[in-house]
């Protein structure tokens, strides 16, 4: 416990770290998801097209690679990111986005057809009839898929850590070479710091879940 | 719902709406690789020279990353073998009628689930030697994996067997059968059936993930392009990077591209299959793909 207490500043930093980490680039991916997802209803073609390569190509490329090129790939078109923090954020959020557009569309392939067609019967253009009808009853059918998307997104983020972001996983690494005899103890740590985000996500999941249920 | 519901087919003014937007979008995103291609040409990395050291059997990088393939592959077989033995029975014990199977199996469960799969790896890799038992990256690596993923096959196969027809077991036990007979004979079969495109899309997950033995060391794709980027950065200087990182995205990509497709086509025989007939929908959960972490804790 002592070892604890004596590292207690750093275990909190990491665990800030991965926290703002799950949370800026969730946030991130849910804006870039819905943008996804309504390109992959909408009625121009080469939009669908775009977005469904988007999907395939993260669906199925590691994240470990998508932080691959984010942090050393992007050197050789000669972009940027000011921080490892940010590169590491953009990775977390290309990679979510496809998962979070593949939620979604399947809430928007949820709602019944006859929601759609009163809209446009009363003159809602597609705009209109996605973002007033369609999108906030998807919305609160994917409650479960998204809560477990962003559950697996605070889990992700410890990949992070082998790209030089001071995160949980990386906070392991360190002091599990400094401190050997602790081992099992800086293991329970981190493992706790992930359950304290994940155990409470999972509990307002299920609040969220029940609270905005659509009785049909 | 289809996306068709969501808006009229067009008439010749939302046509040529259509058109003109599909251009502009186009000309933008040609106008961004453009960008992307100019970028690198200007910097020299589209050398044809640069690049045909990744067809060059002399150099031995072909060969190299043949070998990085194939210990991808490798580790991620092993993890897919033991995960799915693990993960039946797993699923099986949750199933069982008695609390003393049934709770601490559940535990196993929750608890692999809700540990980052890269934690697990570094437990393996960085705990267990200490406790006196040997073990390679190889190993940590597809016991991480294994780990992981059976929990969640544990769960994908239980929800598989409880989509099964209520009535093929009730119908199984009229004809007395004993209820492991049920479990094997009856309701494992037609789980494993109905869940296969699930599985094999649980194996591009896990072909995904074995790539966190870049961390731990374990000579797989991206570790290889890494080590092989030092050894001809050491003898030609920083001229090859770029193509190497390439290479191995790209195989990752076409090799999980082909199992996606190789699912979908399993799905649409089991779909057709009559035998498969007895059984109610069952979806791998979106979050399930992602990974690295996936599934509820």
């Amino acid at each position: 416990m002592e070892f604890l207490s004596e590292n207690w500043g750093l275990i909190q930093s990491a665990f800030l770290t991965t926290l703002s980490l799950a949370v800026v680039s969730g946030i991130c991916a849910l804006l870039l998801g819905t943008v996804l997802a309504a390109m992959r209803v909408s009625p121009i073609p080469a939009l669908r097209g775009l977005a469904t390569f988007y999907v395939e190509i993260f669906r199925n490329t590691p994240l470990t690679v998508v932080f691959f090129f984010l942090v050393f790939g992007l050197v050789y078109v000669d972009v940027q990111f000011p921080s490892r923090f940010i590169a590491a954020v953009a990775a977390l959020a290309l990679y979510t986005a496809a998962f979070v557009c593949e939620a979604l569309r399947s809430g928007i392939n949820a709602v019944p057809a006859g929601q759609a067609e009163a809209a446009r019967a009363l003159g809602l253009d597609f705009r209109q009839s996605l973002t007033t009808v369609v999108l906030p009853q998807a919305f609160r059918t994917v409650v479960p898929p998204l809560g477990n998307v962003w559950i697996a997104l605070a889990k992700n983020t410890s990949i992070a850590a082998g790209f030089a972001v001071t995160d949980l996983t990386a906070l392991l690494q360190r002091l599990a070479n400094a401190n050997a005899d602790q081992l099992l103890l800086v293991f329970a740590a981190v493992v706790l710091g992930y359950l304290v985000i994940t155990l409470p996500s999972a509990y307002g999941i299920s609040v969220l879940e029940r609270r905005l249920a659509i009785v049909r | 719902m289809s996306a068709s519901v969501l808006f009229d087919v067009p008439g010749p003014r939302g046509r040529r709406r259509q058109r003109i937007g599909s251009v502009v979008g186009a000309l933008v995103v040609l106008a961004l690789v453009g960008l992307a291609a100019w970028r690198l040409g200007a910097n020299g990395q589209l050398d044809p020279s640069r690049w045909a050291i990744l067809f060059d059997a002399r150099t031995n990088v072909p060969q190299r990353l043949l070998e990085a393939l194939l210990n991808t592959l490798e580790v991620a077989a092993v993890g897919m073998v033991a995960a799915t033995v693990l993960g039946a029975f797993l699923a099986v014990g949750r199933l069982s009628d008695h609390a003393w199977v049934r709770i601490p199996v559940a535990a196993v469960i929750e608890f692999f689930r809700a540990v980052p799969l890269l934690v697990l790896i570094l437990f393996c890799f960085l705990f267990l030697p200490r406790t006196g038992i040997s073990i390679s990256a190889f190993g940590a690596l597809a016991l991480g994996l294994t780990l992981y993923n059976m929990a969640v096959l544990a769960e994908i196969i239980r929800a598989g067997i409880l989509s099964v027809d209520r009535g093929q077991s009730e119908a199984a036990y009229a004809v007395g059968m004993r209820k492991w007979q049920v479990m094997t004979f009856i309701l494992v079969p037609q789980a494993v059936r109905r869940m296969l495109p699930v599985l094999i899309a649980q194996l591009v997950v896990l072909l995904k993930d074995s790539s966190l033995g870049f961390i731990v060391g374990y000579l797989e794709l991206l570790r290889t392009a890494r080590s092989l980027v030092e050894t001809l950065n050491f003898q030609f200087g920083p001229i090859y990077t770029f193509q190497l990182y390439v290479a191995a995205a790209v195989v990752y990509i076409l090799v999980n591209l082909l199992l996606s497709w190789l699912a979908r086509v399993v799905e649409r025989r089991t779909g057709r299959s009559t035998k498969a007939a007895a059984t109610t929908e069952a979806k791998l959960p979106a979050d399930v793909q992602m990974g690295g972490g996936g599934g509820t804790v």
